[in-house]
Formats: structure tokens, C-alpha cells, sequence
């Protein structure tokens, strides 16, 4: 075919044009409507808390991370407000790992939330965001000693995962004179599968009432509480309410035993957010239980234990996902638009799975800026990365983006920020919009020179 | 390139072939090239009749017109 156009066989004066949208054909599959049997309606997003995504693109470029603080401070106080409206005392520590940029974590702590850390650089990112030791909780299986022997010395809670951590952790706190305040994180049969044996001590078998009371018989420990954390994305409130009663009774005859009041029970985190798992047959805004549904059954099953109403110990909520899932987005742009042998249509835009890890588990929507018309084809979207597993969305409904055009997915403030990789690209920068709907920059783009300052080269590879 | 013969197009853009029994929808534009082709406009024409008519630059034009064939190609809708 040609593709030159003739000349002289234009309109003579120019008439106003027309809006132009690429041609689409869309085979019509008759007796198969889409699985929600409803119309493929594309939602649009050009705004993020009344601030213009375009404007934010023209200054900061793509792809782009941008999390709102309007929207951490209402979830948060949605969840506390859930809680404390049902149990007299409630406190959540925000899981670092979710999300550990600092300004995220200052606003989490300016809501009252403690810190929940896994690591030692978690910890120390905790205590620069100025939590005192005595609010910080210390999950997970790998503590060092240099680890340790800070949080015995700041007297944060140590929530023991084996019994070597038991024994290793006694006998620092020996040689340092002090007691440890220490928890049991527990794992539990609440009825959900898989269930997360890997972590802590088992209940059902007694091995956790066998450490439990060693711990109380040790000279340089004092147990503060009882911890578990059942798993994530955890649609079942029953599960919560089974939990629940478990560490009450727990915690009843610890005190039937020992004379002793756990001062806390921390019941982790694991709430699902409103993402759609992959597979799942109804969108995850129509499955995801309210923070009111959670905390109803969880506290219910609190209070209808044998737990003395006068010495209700703390409930410790340790949410995730659930408390900021919601407030973060990515913006990117297309590059590409390819056709695949089969017919189908091929997106590939400029954010990959580098900084979009949850997409492997999640059906992230990948919403326009602007919308020319309601068409749409089916599309797999990738993302820029030369490797196969870059895959953003299969198969989706998507409007006919041309090169350039803007793309936002929502919903990805969640683990993204951490487990983002340095893989192929350098990580984008991350925006926050204030409540004042100021735009902040907080996290910078890398640049090539901060990665290649790391390395070093042998001589005999020099020159 | 040519549409099969046997075509029909409504005017609400659902394109129907008796051959294979298969039924499209198609948006407005689409339409319009279907349309042209039908009347007997070669390629060229139709993508100068296009570019006429929309605020729309001749290499996007040219992509655009180009995958679009390549569709109608790939669901058995042209003679070659
Ligand atoms: C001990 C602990 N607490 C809390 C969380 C947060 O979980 P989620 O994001 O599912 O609420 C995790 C995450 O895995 C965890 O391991």
C-alpha cells in the first residue's frame, strides 16, 4: 500500500477539524458479556486532590510516584476511629515495610501511630522519625546483636520469633544488666489458608505455651504482650474474631498461672485493601471488608472473653496495606502501541514491574488522564523493561491512548515503595501532595552517579 | 486492497460478514473507512480524506491507518 498523500486534493479553506481517535474493530463475541455483566465503562482521572496530573507531569516528568497526605490522615482516622469507637484502648503501629519513606512514616506518627520495624535499618529509620524505643515494635526473624542490644537498651518491644532469638536474646540481655521487654509472636489455626507457620511460635501444639512460660521465668526478660500476624490481604473477618479469642484465652491463663497481666495484645495486620487480586471474580472495592467489619468482630470476640473488663489489656493493630494502599498513585505515559500476532492490541507504557511489584498479584487499574471517546479494545499493557515477565495488566478494556499520552494508576501506595527494584531503570522520584494540595517532592530521582559511586572496580580490571 | 463484497455496515458502526458469520463494532472513524473503502477509495484517498477532516498528524494518521488494516486483514474482512 501507499502512503503518500496526493497533493492538491485538500479542502480549500480550512474548515474547523474534526476530534481524531484512532479506527478500532472489535469483534462482537455474541452470549458472552464481560464477567460483571456490565458495560465497559473507562473511568478517568485527571485530578489528584484537586491538583491537575498534568501539571504535575509538565514539572516532574514520567513515571512518577505520588502519594497523598489527605487521604493517609482519612484512612487512618476511618481505621482508629473503627477501633476505638468499639475498645477502650487502641493503638496502631504503622508497618514499615509497607511504606518507609519518611514523610509517609511522620504522618502515620503524627496520627499517634508507633512504629512496627523488621530490620535494623527499619529501626533506625523509626527512631529518626522520632519514635522512642518504647514504641517501637520489633518484628521478624533476623535481629543482630548490635540490633538487640538497642532495642534492650531503648527498651523497645522485642517480639521473639525462635527459640534461638530466645536464648540469644537472654543472654544479651544478661551480659547488659537489663530486662528485655519481649512478646510472643504466635501463629495460630484462625481457619485461613495457608496458614503462616513459619513465624513465631505455634499455639496449638504448645509450643508457644512452653516459651511463654520461660520467658516468664526469666531473670533479664519481661513479657509486655502477645503478638500474631496472621497473614495479608485477609478478606475474612471471622478469621480476626478467632484470633482474637485465641490470645484472650492465652493471655487468661497466663494470668490463671502466673499472676500476670500481658500488658498488650498486638493482633498484627493483614486487612485487605481494595485491589482486586488476580483471578478474583469481583472487583476488590466490592469484597474489601469496612475497617468497621473488622473491627467488630474482632473486638467482639475481646470483649465476650474472660479478659477483665478492668484490666483490658492494649489492642495493637499492626495495618499495612490497608492504611495506605488507597493514598499512593504511579503516572506514566505510553510509548508504544504494538499488535500482537493474534490480533490482540499491545500498550507498553513507561512504568514496569521494577516499580510496580505488586502487579504481580494485584489487577491494578491503569486508568486515562483524558478521554477522547468511550471506546476501547482489548489490550495487554507492558511495561519498558526488555524482559517477558513486564507485564502490567492482561487483557483489559483500555481506551485508544495514543504515544505520549498520560496513564495513572491508582491504589499502589503499598509495598511498591519498598520493594521497588533497581532493575534496568534508576527509581523514579516520589511526589506528596500536602492538605493544602502543595506538592512536595520527597523522595529524588536517583541519578546514575549515586548507583555507580558504589561499586569499585579491582586494579587488575582497571584501564 | 478491497472489502470483501458481501459486507454490511449499519450506520451505528456494527459491521456484519454472511461469510463467517461474524459481527464487529466498529467507532465513527473506522466507519468512515469502511465506508470509503466501500465506495472504491484506494488507501491514499482514504487517508487524505481523513487528514482533511481531523486535527490529527499524518504519522499518527499513517500508524493508525496502517494497524486499522492490518485488523481488517486479520479477521478475513479484505480481498486481497
Ligand atoms: C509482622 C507484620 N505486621 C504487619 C504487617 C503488615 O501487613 P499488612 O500490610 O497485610 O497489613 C506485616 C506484613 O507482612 C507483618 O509481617
Amino acid at each position: 500500500m501507499s502512503f503518500f498523500l496526493k497533493e492538491n486534493n485538500s479542502i480549500p479553506n480550512q474548515m474547523e477539524k474534526l476530534e481524531y481517535e484512532r479506527p478500532i474493530i472489535n469483534k462482537v463475541n455474541a452470549g458472552m458479556p464481560d464477567k460483571f455483566g456490565m458495560s465497559t465503562r473507562v473511568p478517568v482521572m485527571s485530578h489528584i486532590e484537586e491538583v491537575a496530573i498534568k501539571d504535575i507531569m509538565d514539572q516532574y516528568g514520567s513515571p512518577l510516584y505520588v502519594i497523598s497526605e489527605p487521604c493517609i490522615r482519612n484512612t487512618y482516622r476511618q481505621a482508629q476511629k473503627a477501633f476505638a469507637s468499639r475498645y477502650p484502648r487502641v493503638q496502631f503501629a504503622w508497618s514499615y515495610k509497607t511504606n518507609y519513606l519518611n514523610a509517609v512514616c511522620k504522618i502515620f506518627h503524627s496520627e499517634g501511630a508507633w512504629a512496627e520495624v523488621v530490620s535494623g535499618f527499619e529501626y533506625s529509620k523509626a527512631v529518626e522519625n522520632g519514635i522512642s524505643g518504647d514504641q517501637i515494635i520489633f518484628n521478624g526473624p533476623e535481629k543482630s546483636k548490635a540490633d538487640l542490644e538497642r532495642a534492650i537498651n531503648d527498651g523497645a518491644m522485642v517480639h521473639l520469633d525462635s527459640l534461638d532469638e530466645f536464648y540469644f536474646l537472654g543472654e544479651l540481655a544478661q551480659n547488659l544488666n537489663k530486662k528485655a521487654k519481649v512478646a510472643l509472636r504466635i501463629n495460630l489455626d484462625a481457619g485461613i489458608y495457608p496458614q503462616w507457620d513459619r513465624f513465631g511460635f505455634n499455639l496449638e501444639n504448645g509450643e508457644a505455651w512452653h516459651v511463654l512460660t520461660r520467658v516468664m521465668l526469666h531473670d533479664y526478660m519481661e513479657l509486655l504482650g502477645l503478638h500474631t500476624h496472621m497473614g495479608t490481604y485477609i478478606t475474612a473477618v471471622s478469621a480476626y474474631a478467632i484470633a482474637a479469642k485465641k490470645m484472650a484465652d492465652l493471655a487468661i491463663r497466663l494470668f490463671r498461672k502466673f499472676n500476670h497481666s500481658v500488658k498488650y495484645l498486638d493482633l498484627g495486620g493483614g486487612f485487605a485493601s481494595k485491589n482486586t487480586l488476580k483471578g478474583a471474580y469481583l472487583p476488590g472495592s466490592d469484597t474489601c471488608p469496612s475497617f468497621d467489619d473488622y473491627a467488630e468482630a474482632l473486638t467482639s470476640a475481646l470483649l465476650a472473653s474472660e479478659l477483665p473488663p478492668e484490666r483490658l489489656p492494649l489492642l495493637i493493630l499492626e495495618c499495612g496495606r490497608a492504611l495506605v494502599d488507597d493514598a499512593g498513585f504511579i503516572l506514566g505515559r505510553v510509548l508504544a502501541n504494538k499488535r500482537l500476532v493474534d490480533g490482540r492490541r499491545a500498550t507498553v507504557i513507561d512504568v514496569g514491574v521494577n516499580m510496580l511489584f505488586t502487579s504481580f498479584w494485584y489487577e491494578h487499574d491503569v486508568l486515562p488522564t483524558r478521554l477522547k471517546s468511550e471506546q476501547t479494545e482489548n489490550t495487554t499493557i507492558y511495561g519498558p523493561l526488555c524482559m517477558n515477565i513486564d507485564v502490567i495488566r492482561e487483557a483489559v478494556q483500555f481506551p485508544l491512548l495514543q504515544r505520549g499520552d498520560a496513564v495513572v494508576i491508582p491504589r499502589i501506595g503499598a509495598y511498591n515503595m519498598t520493594q521497588w527494584m533497581q532493575f534496568i531503570k534508576l527509581r523514579p522520584p516520589v511526589l506528596l501532595i500536602d492538605e493544602d494540595r502543595k506538592v512536595h517532592l520527597i523522595r529524588k530521582q536517583e541519578t546514575y552517579e549515586q548507583f555507580n559511586a558504589m561499586e569499585t572496580i579491582p586494579e587488575h580490571l582497571k584501564t | 486492497m478491497k472489502l470483501k463484497r458481501n459486507i454490511a455496515i449499519s450506520e451505528n458502526g456494527f459491521l456484519f460478514n454472511p461469510e463467517t458469520g461474524d459481527s464487529f463494532l466498529l467507532n465513527p472513524i473506522a466507519r468512515e473507512i469502511v465506508n470509503f473503502l466501500k465506495e472504491g477509495n484506494d488507501v491514499a484517498d482514504v487517508k487524505q480524506l481523513l487528514f482533511d477532516r481531523y486535527e490529527v498528524d499524518l504519522v499518527t494518521l499513517e500508524k493508525n491507518l496502517e494497524d486499522f488494516l492490518e485488523m481488517l486483514q486479520h479477521n478475513e474482512l479484505l480481498d486481497r
